[in-house]
């Protein structure tokens, strides 16, 4: 048996690995990416809360998130490209239009 | 160590690895490859779980769709000229800080967790009884009726919302 | 309460045409505006027959504020008077909105005009009709406003917008009397309800008010502040300056608000207020003297002025002043009276200038006219009519209420004598200045330009129908009020409004009215045969009279420096005050001051620390990922 630990810790790894993509990375993509893997960390957790107490609403809530994660990818994606239309570079670290 | 846990330390090793190499590929198109294959070690995780139903979904909707979405637009930008210049941005050590304390003081908080199961009611008999599928959808279209319909109408707003922002503007 | 649409329907139009009048109504206003006019006026004489059997309606619709002691609802009085007023308001409305489908045809303000003249019907219903002071008082104001929006309907003109700027402002030092008088009111009487304070009129006898340190009669007090009201929007002298400028607006406004309708208000509240003056003999003299002198300053400015619609307008001015005249020698109805039948033929001929206009093409100055009788029949004829009237020649409506007054002044003691001697002599002058109008448009030979001429025609029926309805009201109009010396109970109008503005008393013999009839008819045909020998016999006389008495002629012409004299003691003054207190000092040091130092000071504070501000998503990230990373630590450490 495999205990609850071992995929909550696992989840934390991806988790931070994920964080670290979206903090290092100048590829607005590969930061999206690792958003999206922020994402599945946590639904791993879930699903695994989900099957130990027995309980349905871990699953649910993984589904919202899928839900939501599509939506954001979608958006976030047309963001990119009328952005891109605008001002050909997805550097991130070239995207100071708010620069105080 | 159990069998178990042995398909649950590779499972554990290689996902780990793939998200390393998602984050540090220069080329997004190999990471969003990576991903791919993350995916389908997920769902297999899933699996494990006893949640086939999520496990088709993380196939379908994230494999299939979304990360799908992700190539279309590397291939829509063709994106040449990112691949000369350098992958990460200045405060890369930083961030690597972040990361490593973050996951080491989860760890650390998580492995002194103990949880104390209150369990449910949906053991694996009973969803083995009824099947996967059937339980999750009696759970979502009784109590999580109205979350259920207000997803949808997220969808649609994000379908609405991609097509007003990708179209060319009209002048 | 049916009679609540009266105002209600005009107002319905002006919301709906203003809302979507540039996109989807556009030149099919008038199928709006005219219809809910029309129906008001099917209403008012509704309302009118209601009245005539004896009914006096008066209900509050709502309660409008409530605070403390002050108390004012928002509701209808519909007596005698208002009747009056209502038939006249929305008759001559709903024939000048047809009027101004032809006139204004093709302006590209369309639907802007009828959603102002809308409005202005709304406003000036809710005047005549509102039961306390408040809601004359917004009526009032908002007939004001209307007139500013008309006046400079052509805005594009800077003579139109600066025409409507002086009148808003003229009308606002007497406005500010009105609303003191109504504040006054509300002081001694502790209402704004009309059948309130006039029902205890009676209290005022008697009690003074301490004013700039010295005790003045109360009544007079409240009296010539309202007074103050009326001399501005009706032009008397001296606010009567806006009235002739105003004359840069479209004719049909001029015809319905500075002719017959808006301008007559302050008459109409001087009337609506008569248990007042009564109380203040003072009041009434000023009232009656300031309304004679008007009369006859404004009669000699037109007998010299070149504007077709400028001579219509002093003459306006002039009969405005013989209605004050009438009320204050306490013939309360032979002012209204006269307002009534002022309203049909002077709205007759300022349509039918209108039409003259029209025909060539926006020309105004009667110099470059001359021989339309033979190119437009129908408006000579209707023009004809309205001069006929307004002279006083004897069975046209005129001829009845200008006969009541000087008759009701003659008999007014020593001052009426020498009210009536004035109004006589502005009959005269009247007469001249009517019919030199006509000679100058009319007869002789045509002067403007051949292009012009080419293009002379009869207005459209849409334009003439209207003028005809006028016509047959300013010649039948005054068959209401036949003196009863002629025929016994004649005087209809005056037994009709006696409930609200009481019997005049007078005494004087049949000789004497004869007198005073035959002189006011000798006058009319004198003023006539004087301009037909000017303007058809001699026609080089005008020419030889002007250089003969030219500092006459100047000051006439000049309207007697009035303006100037304005200009130069109160306006430029003022202009110099502002700009070197207001502009020089306060604008410049104080506010600008203000303005630009606490903007400076939050800048130099903020110059420091905007620059936390990257701008870089990831830096934002990264600092949320530590905050993340605090909470993991304390969770960690403290929890």
């Amino acid at each position: 048996m495999v205990p609850l630990n071992w995929y909550i810790m696992l989840s934390a790894v991806m988790f931070s690995i994920g964080v670290f993509g979206f903090l290092a990375r100048r590829n607005l993509i590969v930061m999206f990416i690792s958003l999206e893997l922020m994402l599945n960390s946590v639904n791993i957790s879930l699903i695994a809360f989900s099957h130990y107490l027995q309980s349905m609403n871990g699953q649910i809530l993984v589904f919202f998130v899928i839900v939501v994660a599509a939506a954001e990818a979608a958006i976030g994606l047309a963001i990119l490209i009328a952005y891109y239309k605008n001002n050909p570079t997805i550097k991130v670290d070239e995207i100071n239009l708010l620069k105080g | 160590m159990s069998l178990q846990q042995m398909f649950f330390m590779y499972f554990a090793i290689a996902m780990t690895g793939l998200s390393l190499l998602i984050v540090t590929r220069k080329n997004p198109v190999h990471s969003v490859l990576m991903m791919l294959l993350l995916f389908v070690h997920i769902a297999g995780l899933y699996l494990f779980l006893n949640a086939e139903f999520m496990a088709a979904i993380q196939i379908i909707v994230y494999a299939g769709a979304i990360m799908v979405l992700f190539l279309f637009v590397i291939m829509l930008l063709n994106l040449r000229s990112e691949e000369t210049v350098a992958k990460y941005q200045k405060q890369w050590p930083v961030s690597v800080g972040i990361g490593v304390v973050l996951a080491a003081s989860l760890v650390i908080i998580l492995s002194k967790i103990t949880v104390i199961p209150q369990l449910g009611e949906y053991s694996i008999e009973a969803i083995q009884a009824e099947g996967s599928l059937m339980t999750v959808g009696k759970v979502l279209y009784t109590q999580y009726l109205l979350p259920f319909e207000i997803a949808s109408i997220i969808l649609l707003v994000a379908i609405i919302g991609a097509v007003v922002l990708a179209k060319k503007r009209i002048q | 309460m049916i009679y609540t649409l009266i105002p209600l329907l005009p107002f319905l139009s002006f919301i709906i045409i203003i809302l979507l009048g540039r996109n989807f109504i556009r030149d099919k206003a008038h199928f709006i505006a005219i219809p809910a006019v029309a129906t008001s006026f099917l209403l008012a004489i509704s309302a009118f027959m209601e009245v005539s059997n004896g009914k006096v309606i008066n209900i509050d619709v709502y309660s409008w504020i409530v605070s403390g002691d002050f108390n004012v609802s928002f509701g209808f009085l519909i007596d005698q008077l208002t009747a009056i007023m209502l038939l006249v308001v929305t008759s001559i409305g709903t024939l000048i909105f047809i009027y101004s489908v032809g006139y204004m045809h093709g302006d590209s303000g369309y639907y802007r005009f009828f959603a102002y003249l809308s409005l202005f019907i709304f406003s000036m219903l809710i005047l005549v009709m509102g039961n306390n002071f408040l809601m004359m008082y917004f009526g009032w104001e908002a007939v004001g406003l209307c007139s500013y929006f008309l006046i400079g309907f052509w805005f594009h003109k800077k003579s139109a917008g600066d025409a409507g700027k002086k009148a808003f402002i003229v009308n606002r030092f007497g406005d500010f009397g009105f609303g003191l008088g109504v504040i006054l009111i509300f002081l001694t009487f502790g209402s704004l309800e009309f059948t309130q304070v006039f029902g205890q009129a009676g209290i005022l006898a008697g009690q003074t008010i301490n004013f700039l340190g010295t005790e003045v009669d109360l009544a007079t007090m409240i009296c010539l502040l309202l007074f103050c009201g009326a001399v501005g929007k009706s032009a008397q002298i001296p606010l009567h300056v806006w009235l002739p400028d105003a004359m840069e607006g479209p004719t049909p406004v001029s015809a319905l608000i500075h002719a017959a309708t808006m301008v007559t208000a302050g008459v109409f509240m001087v009337a609506r207020c008569n248990p007042l003056f009564i109380m203040s003999p003072v009041a009434m003299n000023t009232v009656a003297i300031v309304g004679g002198v008007t009369a006859i300053l404004a009669a000699t400015i037109a007998l010299v002025q070149n504007d077709i619609k400028r001579v219509i307008a002093y003459s306006t001015v002039s009969q405005l002043g013989y209605m004050f005249l009438a009320l204050g020698v306490g013939a309360f109805s032979a002012g209204i009276f006269h307002l009534y039948t002022h309203a049909y033929f002077k709205a007759l001929l300022f349509l039918a200038s209108g039409s003259v206009i029209h025909a060539l093409h926006d020309e105004q100055d009667m110099r470059n006219m001359g021989g339309l009788k033979k190119y437009m029949p129908t408006t000579y004829k209707v023009f004809v009519i309205a001069t006929l009237s307004i002279t006083g020649i004897p069975f046209l409506s005129g001829f009845f209420s200008k006969d009541e007054i000087l008759w009701k002044a003659y008999q007014h003691g020593d001052l009426g004598k020498f009210l009536w001697f004035l109004g006589t002599v502005a009959a005269l002058l009247t007469a001249f200045y009517s019919w030199r109008l006509i000679y100058m448009t009319f007869h002789g030979k045509f002067r403007g330009t051949p292009e012009q001429e080419k293009h002379l025609h009869e207005s459209p029926p849409i334009i003439t129908v209207p003028l005809w309805c006028l016509a047959i009201g300013a010649i039948f109009a005054g068959y209401v009020g036949i003196p009863p010396i002629f025929v016994e109970h004649g005087d209809k109008i005056g037994e009709f409004l006696a409930p609200v503005l009481g019997h005049s008393e007078g005494h004087g013999t049949h000789a004497e009215e004869y007198f005073v009839i035959f002189a006011s008819i000798f006058v009319a045909l004198a003023g006539w045969f004087v301009a037909h020998i000017m303007y058809v016999k001699k026609t080089d006389l005008p020419q030889k009279l002007g250089t003969m008495f030219a500092p006459v002629h100047k000051l006439l012409y000049n309207k007697y420096w009035i303006d100037e004299l304005y200009s130069k003691t109160l306006i430029q003054p003022m202009l110099k005050a502002s700009e070197k207190v207001i502009l020089g000092f306060f604008d410049k040091i104080v506010i600008e001051g203000i303005v630009n130092g606490v903007p400076a000071v939050i800048a130099s504070f903020s110059q420091g620390i905007r620059k936390v501000q990257t701008g870089l998503l990831s830096n934002y990230g990264l600092v949320m990922a530590l905050g993340a990373l605090c909470f993991v630590g304390y969770l960690i450490f403290m929890g």
